[in-house]
């Protein structure tokens, strides 16, 4: 399995083993129960960033683990966190301006 | 004069070459790397489309919050869980086939790739099943739209996002379905492994970025909370 190729083959072949895989899946059903279950509780103005907090995690253990983010190049990095640093962008100058709008009294 | 290149250009080259390695890339582990750094561009893309949405639909809930909560409560939860469910065994399954391909087991990796497509498909017919109970409903917006509870108009904005949303997502997985095929014909002809296998990973990370888009439009459009029950 780890054999050397000289550079001839891709270097990432399995660097996680299938039980790897099924931890994370687990992980994902945990969570998606646990979502449901909050929502179920009165949390007040919390329920909507507990919900986006677990629905993060789940994309973190997606992106890292069953897209093999863990394994890949610093050049992949820089383009995920330069996605997610664009779409923070997105959100923070357009709610910037819609969310506020309400706390101008005319 | 081709007598003559010839040998020069095998003096160079140790390896047979490889029958997928495109002629613009040094080796295929150059290849692979180009693969995997262009789907992710391509995903960038996507994250900002779907950002997009996803910020529309909140100025609208942040001014309409009690229209979006009655429109969420007309959604299905155990089904809707249940399909989260489904939709993550196919990404349990994707992940699998890649590994499977990375190890060379050409029948696994066909099984994985089948049974991905079976469970994308199982998670479409229950959205289809979803979609239909809203339509008899009179949730479906525009000239069926016959709901006259509370908060009507708002819940009829909240229904456009849903199936606005819910919509661009199945229309990735259907798309995701008709290169699952193609690339199980590719694998059931035997043309990945240890070496080769790029096509099963650039795949794994769409079809994994599907259903990462599911896993926040899950909690925003089935699981608003409401305060007092409703």
């Amino acid at each position: 399995m780890t054999e050397h190729r000289q550079g001839h083959a891709p270097d990432t072949h399995t660097k996680m083993g299938f039980g790897m895989y099924l931890l994370i899946f687990g992980a994902l059903l945990g969570l998606t129960l646990l979502t449901v279950l909050a929502s179920q509780v009165d949390l007040g103005v919390w329920n909507t960033p507990i919900a986006m907090a677990i629905a993060s995690l789940k994309a973190v253990l997606v992106v890292l683990f069953f897209m093999h983010v863990i394994h890949s190049s610093r050049l992949t990095w820089a383009v995920i966190i330069a996605s997610v640093f664009w779409l923070g962008l997105l959100f923070i100058l357009t709610f910037a301006d819609y969310l506020t709008r309400p706390w101008l009294i005319y | 004069m081709s007598d003559l290149v010839m040998p020069a250009e095998h003096a160079e080259d140790h390896h047979p070459h490889h029958p997928f390695l495109q002629h613009h890339f040094e080796d295929l582990a150059q290849q692979h790397e180009a693969s995997i750094l262009g789907m992710w561009m391509f995903l960038a893309t996507e994250i900002l489309f779907f950002g997009g949405v996803l910020a529309a639909y909140t100025i609208y809930r942040v001014m309409y919050p009690a229209g979006w909560a009655a429109g969420a409560h007309h959604q299905n939860i155990p089904v809707g869980t249940a399909n989260t469910a489904v939709l993550l065994g196919s990404s349990l399954t994707m992940a699998l086939a890649v590994y499977y391909a990375q190890l060379g087991r050409r029948i696994k990796t066909v099984v994985m790739l089948i049974l991905t497509l079976i469970l994308g498909t199982v998670f479409l017919g229950v959205k289809a099943y979803e979609y239909h109970a809203h339509y008899t409903e009179g949730l479906l917006p525009g000239v069926h739209f016959t709901y006259t509870g509370p908060h009507a108009p708002q819940v009829q904005l909240f229904m456009t996002f849903y199936f606005g949303m819910t919509g661009l997502h199945a229309l990735h997985m259907i798309i995701g379905a008709g290169l699952l095929i193609w690339l199980t014909l590719r694998a059931w002809k035997g043309h990945f492994g240890p070496e080769y296998y790029g096509p099963v990973e650039v795949m794994g990370l769409y079809w994994h970025f599907v259903d990462i888009v599911w896993i926040f439009l899950f909690p925003l459009l089935y699981l608003i909370h409401q305060p007092g029950g409703h």
